[in-house]
């Protein structure tokens, strides 16, 4: 068989190395020996069929953008009706929701494929390492970086992809968003291959396969090394929070 | 260079000169700083309008974009300086106001100003300094970590020359978002400098459409809605500057690469727009063959090392070509420190899968993410997290002489066919982002060079 993972739209989407994804995609695949190609299906072409989509994150009019090329062909929606998985991150994973916003502007129709919204927040950007416990899949602890200033709010008919054990995320102390086999995430970037765990999982989806372990020591030294920092960050921070505010101070979260 | 005060300037300026210098001397000899960002921060305190004062007079140049500034600026001001005398110029990179202002006070009073100026300042200073010519060079994804649509930036930059119109604009033809900045300005010299990272350049500016570039490589683009690249003024042409006029002029350089020759071409011509000739320009621009650090060769890890700074996906493009004909090992540094951005996605925009067939060393703090890349670039690699033990690895693993043995004998097939090699004294490159380069330069023991 030869696997055909898409990268969506990598002309206005991909502003974080986001294209990285298909690049993991494939390369897992065909280090098992199923053959495996990565198109990158530019905006003005309608979006080409494929076992496997990637959408990255991009900036507001390039989000924009690709939305709209996107529901004015439902391309996508089928290949998800025939069981693909679908991954996107950051600006791509809002598209996937029912609405989203960019700067100055009133709510943009999304593509309708998660039961999500996305508004613009009142607060900062989101921007650092997230670390968030997997809710839905026996998979280890997600590691990546965010960057982003959406807010998400899920409807009832969808699960959050993680708990937030460090960083922001939709907001409301989960990341992302899954039905069936379209997972959303604000783990920007190539968040799989900081979790090779991940991918396998989007790629046995995607060939019905029960997949051998792949040699990931630089994966596997990458997590460990990424994680530690976090958590040890997060220590100090609550060591420090500790000692000014004392045994019975007030604290956040 | 210790110039006077200038006894015409009012008190205050003179005051806040003082303070600039005093402050930028103890920190030079506290050692807490270069002494360039300190000083400024207590001139500015003095005066917050010093850097308009200093500049009074002055005849002003101010050259801007995501990759080239400092080469650019260090091309401008030595091209400048033959015919003009010496100008004040910021020759580190501080190119935020306060190393403006340092560069201004250590300088003689009236003297040309060639200031190397950050993309996200400049539409402020366009406007206070009323600069005599600005000299944009391209614009690309930078910093993840930090705000950084290119699209606006573009639009401020456009902003501030439409309301300036005594500056005469030198600017990068072959880059949209450039060109979109540029034509709003009264005097734009349009130069084909080329540009080697499309990706965020395909979003038309002007209409929010879809920038086409033409297949042929004459780097010709357009949009549906009329937005197109200008008439040239002036084309660089492989080793040949080409004017509108039909005038040629050869570009030999000391410093390597297609994108140092872009430098030179904006640089000649800006020094063009300031009165000097292009032949004198390019006489001088020619001997420059390092520039603050990069692409100087130096000893270290017990070897002589050749080391470069890639601070983005554009710049790392460039000098993956310009190494990728050597066969000597290649030791690849990554930092994620507050000036590199805090999140080293980018490398996965960067095509490292060139180095492929290479003695490939993965060292600094992030070493371990720019492993999964090589990983999945398929470029076999050693990590090594400390960067002159990661040189010394490299040289070893091609064959390097064990200490004291003199002259290494370790050099790769090939390197002779390259024609911007160095020559046969460099062991082993180094590339690093900004943090991993300037570390190797304060560790390594001398330059041989330069
Ligand atoms: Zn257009």
């Amino acid at each position: 068989m030869s696997l055909r993972v898409v990268v969506v739209h990598p002309d206005l989407l991909g502003t974080y190395g986001d294209g990285g994804n298909g690049v993991v995609l494939v390369q897992r695949a065909r280090w098992r020996g199923i053959g495996a190609e990565l198109v990158e299906a530019t905006s003005e072409s309608p979006l080409p069929t494929g076992d496997l989509y990637c959408l990255g994150g991009g900036e507001d009019a390039a989000q924009a953008a690709s939305a709209d090329r996107l529901r004015a062909d439902d391309a996508l929606a089928r290949a998800v009706e025939r069981g693909s998985p679908v991954l996107a991150v950051c600006a791509g994973y809002q598209i996937l929701g029912r609405t989203f916003a960019v700067a100055h502007s009133r709510p943009l129709a999304g593509v309708g494929l998660l039961d999500v919204s996305t508004s613009k927040g009142a607060g900062r950007r989101a921007v650092g390492e997230i670390l968030a416990e997997p809710l839905c899949a026996q998979l280890p602890v997600l590691t990546g970086f965010e960057n982003h200033g959406g807010v998400t709010v899920r409807g009832s008919s969808v699960a959050p992809l993680a708990r937030v054990e460090a960083g922001v995320g939709n907001g409301d102390g989960t990341d992302g968003a899954v039905s069936g086999r379209v997972v959303g995430t604000y783990l920007h970037g190539p968040v799989l291959a900081r979790n090779p765990a991940l991918a396998d999982l989007m790629l046995s989806w995607a060939t019905g396969l029960t997949l051998e372990p792949l040699d990931d020591a630089e994966e596997t030294a990458l997590r460990d090394e990424r994680i530690a920092a976090v958590r040890a960050r997060r220590a100090r921070r609550g060591l420090s929070r500790l000692e000014r505010y004392g045994r019975y101070g007030r604290g956040r979260s | 260079m210790r110039a006077e005060l200038d006894r015409s300037l009012p008190a205050r300026v003179r005051a806040a000169v003082a303070a600039t210098r005093a402050v930028n001397a103890l920190s030079r000899r506290l050692g807490t700083g270069s002494g360039t960002v300190a000083g400024g921060h207590a001139g500015l305190a003095v005066d917050p309008k010093l850097l308009e004062h200093l500049t009074a007079g002055r005849r002003v140049a101010l050259v801007s974009g995501t990759n080239g500034k400092t080469t650019t600026t260090r091309l401008l001001a030595v091209a400048l300086e033959g015919a003009l005398g010496p100008v004040a110029t910021n020759a580190t990179g501080s190119n935020m106001p306060t190393g403006h202002v340092t560069a201004l006070a250590v300088s003689l009073p009236g003297a040309p100003a060639v200031l190397e100026v950050d993309e996200g300042y400049l539409p402020g200073l366009v406007r206070t300094l009323a600069a005599e010519v600005v000299v944009l060079l391209n614009l690309s994804r930078d910093q993840l970590d930090r705000t950084n649509e290119v699209r606006m930036v573009s639009n401020r930059w456009r902003t501030a020359l439409s309301g300036s119109p005594v500056t005469a604009v030198v600017a990068n033809a072959d880059d949209p978002l450039v060109v979109w900045a540029a034509s709003a300005a009264a005097k734009p010299t349009w130069v084909a400098a080329g540009l080697s990272w499309r990706k965020d350049a395909v979003g038309c500016p002007a209409c929010a459409g879809r920038v086409e570039f033409a297949s042929a490589g004459d780097g010709g683009w357009s949009c549906a809605c009329g937005f197109a690249r200008p008439r040239l003024d002036v084309v660089l042409d492989g080793d040949e500057i080409v004017l509108a006029d039909g005038r040629r002029y050869r570009l030999a350089l000391a410093l390597p690469g297609r994108f140092n020759r872009a430098n030179a071409v904006m640089a000649a011509a800006a020094s063009s727009a300031m009165g000097v000739g292009w032949e004198e320009a390019l006489r001088r621009i020619a001997e420059v063959d390092e520039v603050a650090g990069r692409f100087s060769i130096v000893e270290v890890g017990g070897c002589t090392a050749r080391v470069m700074l890639a601070k983005n996906p554009a710049g790392w493009r460039e000098l993956l070509d310009l190494v990728s004909p050597g066969g000597r090992p290649v030791v690849v540094g990554i930092n994620a420190r507050v000036a590199d951005g805090k999140d080293p996605s980018w490398l996965w925009d960067v095509p490292f899968e060139r180095l492929r067939g290479r003695c490939v060393i993965a060292t600094g703090e992030r070493c371990r993410d720019l492993s999964v890349r090589l990983r999945y670039a398929e470029v076999a690699h050693r990590t090594v997290r400390d960067e002159v033990a990661a040189v010394r690895a490299a040289w070893m693993a091609h064959g390097g002489a064990a200490p004291g043995d003199g002259r290494a004998s370790g050099e790769g097939a090939g390197d002779g066919a390259d024609a911007e090699d160095p020559g046969g004294a460099v062991d082993v490159d180094f590339i690093g982002n900004y943090t991993a380069f300037t570390d190797v330069m304060a560790r390594a023991a001398a330059r041989t060079h330069a």
